[in-house]
């Protein structure tokens, strides 16, 4: 079981709450308090990713985080309910083109926001599927004995 | 902490301070006010990042469009940022070399390359 789970509906004004509940979490989980900076980045643009995906196809249904702690890692899950094959094959690729035609917005906001994720966190898992996708994000900890 | 925008100029450039958070809920306000001073005709931007506390890759899409509205207009956007944590995310998103990037205000004024 997730040690938080969160679920918000898909509005940009949410990924803030979403990005202070996931540090707040990953600072009591013992993540380096260097590394909160980099998990607060990387979980608002996992959050704004399926904001911006559940808005271009229209869906109704909430972005869903799962904060876990375990032992030696603390992983974030962020998971949208947006059909969508083509995501995974583009990060694999890491150029990435195919999610730009969702977007409204002229600039490569959503490609941005995964190079920064592939960027910033090194165990980093994107999944896409018919019914949705997921980022799967994990961080050591460190252990509660040598936390200051 | 919401986006906090000023606007003031400097000789031939137009300093925008920004303060706050740049995200996916903010960053259209600051697309907006960039929008607006390009078709106002200010095409020479200094974006001052001192005060921004969060930057996410809506922010740098941002400034990214700001960048090519500018430069249809032969104009220019210089960033001031000190900070490592900001100036983190333009470097592993390779855009260090793509915006000039100084230290302070004075020095983006001043600056003609």
């Amino acid at each position: 079981m997730a040690t938080v789970e969160l679920l918000f509906s898909a509005l940009p004004e949410h990924v803030r709450t979403a990005r202070l509940v996931a540090a707040a979490v990953a600072r009591r989980a013992g993540v380096d308090e260097a590394v909160l900076d980099e998990v607060r980045l990387a979980v608002g643009e996992a959050c704004s990713r399926a904001v911006g995906l559940h808005r271009s196809v229209g869906i109704t249904t909430p972005v869903r985080v799962r904060l876990t702690e375990d032992e030696k890692k603390f992983s974030i899950e962020v998971g949208d309910d947006a059909p969508h094959t083509a995501v995974a094959e583009a990060v694999a690729g890491s150029s990435g083109t195919s999610a730009m035609d969702r977007e409204e917005a002229s600039e490569a906001e959503d490609d941005m926001g995964l190079a920064v994720i592939s960027g910033l966190v090194d165990d980093v898992e994107v999944s896409a599927g018919e019914s949705g996708g997921v980022i799967r994000m994990s961080w050591p900890t460190v252990p509660a004995s040598v936390l200051p | 902490m919401d986006l906090s925008l000023s606007t003031r100029t400097v000789g031939d450039r137009t300093v925008v301070e920004v303060g706050g958070e740049i995200d996916v809920y903010t960053a259209p306000k600051l697309r907006e006010q960039l929008v607006e001073l390009v078709n106002d005709g200010s095409y020479h931007l200094v974006v001052d990042m001192e005060r921004v506390d969060f930057l996410d890759s809506t922010g740098l899409g941002v400034l990214v469009g700001g960048l090519k509205r500018v430069r249809a207009h032969e104009g220019s956007l210089r960033l001031v940022c000190n900070q490592e944590r900001i100036l983190k995310i333009f470097r592993i998103t390779g855009l260090t070399k793509v915006f000039p990037i100084h230290t302070s205000v004075d020095d983006a004024v001043s600056a003609t390359d």
